[in-house]
């Protein structure tokens, strides 16, 4: 049996069920204030969001694989492109784009024009150094562990 | 015939009284079924299966990764999957 060709992120997101954006963005959001009032320090809630998105990554991976027939990418750079035009778009509904490459072809920038996750979002200066987004680079760093194994996340600005 | 040593994504062992095929995904978690032998479409079946896992495994936050699955919504699931593909295989 031939194997089924792979998906494009705009069919996979027009297939699954949806939710919301505003109660999406309202959630996130409900989770970040909870975690600065619990942890206090900008660093710990950093950590702790990337730690969610670890947690996440490591079973959103799975989703991925199955739904969207993709197979094992050749290069890093493939990766980069997979996830920001495959992946974003298939669980955000957005597009990312990947740029600032380094010579080596190992570090990039994958970068979101528009962003459910910040809709409405405006950090406080006491919030300096906060990531809002770091959910992203956990989520990330899960998911490409779960496949290859040797991957550095970085965090993403908001 | 090689059997699972260097599995790579689908592999099919046939054997006198059972065939078993093995699909691997990416991520390393390896899926068998054991069925009659020449039973047919059960690459389909293996990646519903996994389809399955996606679901009513890995998005049931009480799952931890890695153990034993005790999803009751997987099994009901899967019993229903395997119990459709036998009525079609027994219609032809």
């Amino acid at each position: 049996m031939p194997p089924a060709a792979p998906r494009s992120g705009d069919a996979i997101f027009a297939s699954v069920e949806r939710v919301n954006a505003e109660l999406f963005t309202l959630t996130y959001g409900a989770i970040v204030r909870q975690l600065l009032t619990d942890l206090e320090e900008v660093e710990e809630v950093n950590k702790q969001l990337d730690q969610m998105g670890y947690n996440i990554g490591i079973r959103l991976i799975d989703e991925f694989l199955a739904k969207s027939n993709v197979s094992r990418c050749v290069d890093f750079k493939e990766t980069a492109e997979m996830i920001a035009k495959v992946g974003f778009k298939m669980f955000l509904g957005v597009t990312a784009s990947v740029m600032n490459w380094d010579a080596d072809g190992t570090c990039c920038s994958i970068v979101l024009e528009d962003n459910p996750l910040v809709d409405f979002v405006e950090l406080p200066d006491t919030c300096q150094g906060l990531y809002y987004c770091n959910i992203l680079s956990g989520v990330i760093r899960g998911a490409l562990e779960m496949v290859s194994g040797n991957e550095d996340g970085s965090h993403l600005d908001s | 015939l090689s059997p699972t040593i260097g599995c790579s994504e689908i592999e099919l062992l046939e054997a006198d009284t059972f065939d078993l095929y093995c699909f691997q995904s990416l991520t390393g978690t390896k899926f068998f079924v054991v069925c009659e032998p020449g039973t047919q479409h059960m690459e389909a079946l293996l990646k519903v299966v996994y389809e399955l896992y996606t679901d009513y495994v890995l998005k049931n936050p009480f799952y931890e990764m890695k153990m034993p699955i005790r999803c009751e919504l997987f099994d009901i699931n899967l019993a229903q999957a395997v119990q459709k593909d036998r009525v079609a295989l027994l219609g032809q």
